[in-house]
């Protein structure tokens, strides 16, 4: 089977529009993407039929909300293959997520301990990290990367020890689109006794993800780059973990009892929910799973696929055109510099020409020293996505040498 | 410095009808900015943009501001020679006085033209205004 992308295309009112009177061309998939009709009409309706607080109201369209709303968390928690629908816990976003677990990693680190992330990491994974070591004594360790973009695994193997009590890495590489090995390496460090977070923002969109089968301890995503709205993402954290983990924010909801002096906290996953969630985000990200698991993940991967190798093959034809990650396990991005050329120009002249593409530090600036990169232009492909995106890039690409040249 | 006075730019981009046009113009504009040599590119004159770097020196002479820029990007160099028109070897008196949403709004260059965070323009025209003030 192969994926129907005309009709996947058909369900995403947004790629119909104009940008600058051409027809939108959207490659920037890795940043956000876009929501399929089924995703807008689930927030339509729920605030149209159902809108009301989930938890506590004694009346109808309370009970109703708080069933499409916890139905919502079981939709979750099937997609991921989670253990108990209870170790999800909604978020409002990946870097919500890794920031509940740095402050709880934060309470336990001492000095001694150490923390190990990579060379590649989003400063949502890298920022959150740094700042628990100094608040706690424990020490920093950077795994690095070769220059293919890929992590230095014999490194990794290296830096793990007996002193390492977290480990944090992406699953993928939000810069160069590299996959990294989770599984083993999850491994590897639950065998040295540390608690692993895998910041999977990047890993979710492209296939189906199974928390149990990578081992890891947290997994942190966000609804709007699978497809659902901004403002919503999942922690998942193994429950026996979750279960005792330092709370985060204090509040409504979280509570089981409280007095003036004092308060003891609820359940999973209340205990980690405080105040009036986001109930619509929740019900929209429910919409986007249910969505996406009417296409094949198979089908997505090699459609993804086929697109990154026309960009790659279009890539290494165009004059003065460096490829920033060539890693061979990659997902659909495809980042790049080109000879003489600025980034920023790059992006502003694809703009006009309705080529939708992210320029910058792409929020690693660590690593864009390491690669020795001012930034880079990347191009992010998701299913919705033609050949006809990728040839209209490289003509856009061309036009941009021509002018800038 | 020799740089185009504003109604020079405004007359010039009057007979520009095409993005491509428009976007030439601001690139060769760009391109024949002097910019700061290397050992210029400090972090104290750096106004950070979020997709490229700009710097910005000031000086004062005969009791006018002097303004020199640089950008890693042609295009927000361009962009730069745009405020400098307006803003360069003029009075702080006179800075604070020009109308820059007004003059952004004629230009009528589109998106990328405008102040935004992206391109760093308007870090920069808060810049120059914040060094007026204090003038």
């Amino acid at each position: 089977m192969t994926l129907n992308v005309a009709q996947i295309r058909d369900q995403f009112p947004i790629l119909k529009r104009q940008v600058n009177g051409q027809p939108l061309v959207y490659l920037d998939n890795a940043a956000t993407t876009q929501k399929p009709q089924a995703v807008i009409d689930a927030l339509v309706d729920y605030y149209t039929q159902c809108n009301s607080n989930v938890h506590r109201g004694a009346h109808y369209l309370s009970d109703e909300a708080t069933k499409r709303y916890e139905a919502a968390r079981k939709t979750v928690a099937a997609y991921i293959n989670a253990g108990r629908s209870e170790e999800v816990i909604w978020t409002s976003g990946t870097t919500e997520g890794i920031n509940l677990v740095a402050n709880g990693v934060a309470q336990r680190l001492k000095a001694g301990d150490e923390v190990l992330v990579t060379e590649m990491e989003h400063h949502a994974d890298l920022v959150t990290w740094q700042q628990a070591c100094k608040r706690s004594g424990a020490t920093l360790k950077v795994v690095p990367i070769h220059d293919s973009g890929e992590l230095n695994v014999d490194a990794f193997h290296q830096l793990l020890s007996d002193k390492t009590a977290f480990v944090a890495m992406p699953h993928v590489s939000n810069a160069l689109g590299t996959i990294n090995p989770i599984k083993e390496l999850t491994a590897a460090a639950k065998a040295k006794g540390a608690l692993v977070l895998i910041d999977g923002a990047q890993g979710v969109a492209h296939g189906a993800i199974d928390v149990q089968d990578i081992g890891c301890d947290f997994y942190a995503f966000s609804g709007h780059k699978l497809f659902g709205p901004t403002g919503i993402g999942v922690l998942w954290g193994r429950y026996d973990v979750l279960a005792e983990w330092p709370v985060w924010l204090v509040g409504g909801e979280m509570i089981a009892t409280v007095s003036y002096q004092d308060a003891t906290w609820g359940e999973l996953p209340n205990r980690l929910e405080a105040g009036t969630p986001n109930i619509a985000g929740v019900i929209g990200l429910a919409a986007a799973i249910t969505w996406l698991q009417g296409l094949n993940a198979k089908d997505i991967w090699a459609h993804e696929q086929a697109l990154l190798k026309r960009a790659t093959e279009l890539a290494e034809q165009t004059q003065g055109l460096r490829i920033i990650g060539t890693a061979p396990n990659k997902i659909g991005v495809l980042s790049f510099v080109i000879e003489g050329i600025h980034p920023a120009d790059i992006g502003f002249i694809l703009d006009k020409q309705g080529v939708a593409i992210r320029t910058g530090d792409h929020c690693a600036q660590p690593l864009m020293k390491r690669l020795g990169v001012p930034g880079t232009a990347r191009a992010s492909f998701s299913i919705y996505n033609t050949m006809d995106d990728v040839e209209a890039l490289f003509k856009a690409i061309n036009k941009a040498q021509m002018m800038l040249a | 410095m020799n740089l185009p006075s504003t109604d020079e730019i405004l007359d010039d981009l009057a007979f520009l009808d095409d993005w491509e046009q428009r976007y030439q113009y601001i690139i060769d504009l760009g391109k024949a900015l002097p910019g700061l040599p290397e050992e210029q590119h400090k972090d104290e004159y750096l106004v950070r943009g979020c997709q490229s770097n700009v710097w910005l020196i000031s000086e004062e002479k005969d009791g006018k501001l002097q303004f020199h820029v640089d950008s890693d990007a042609v295009i927000v160099q361009g962009l730069l020679t745009l405020v400098l028109a307006a803003y360069h070897d003029k009075t702080a008196e006179q800075i604070l006085a020009f109308d820059i949403d007004q003059y952004f709004n004629q230009l009528d260059l589109e998106n990328h033209i405008t102040p935004t965070r992206g391109n760093g323009l308007r870090a920069i025209v808060n810049k120059i205004q914040t060094i007026a003030k204090a003038h």
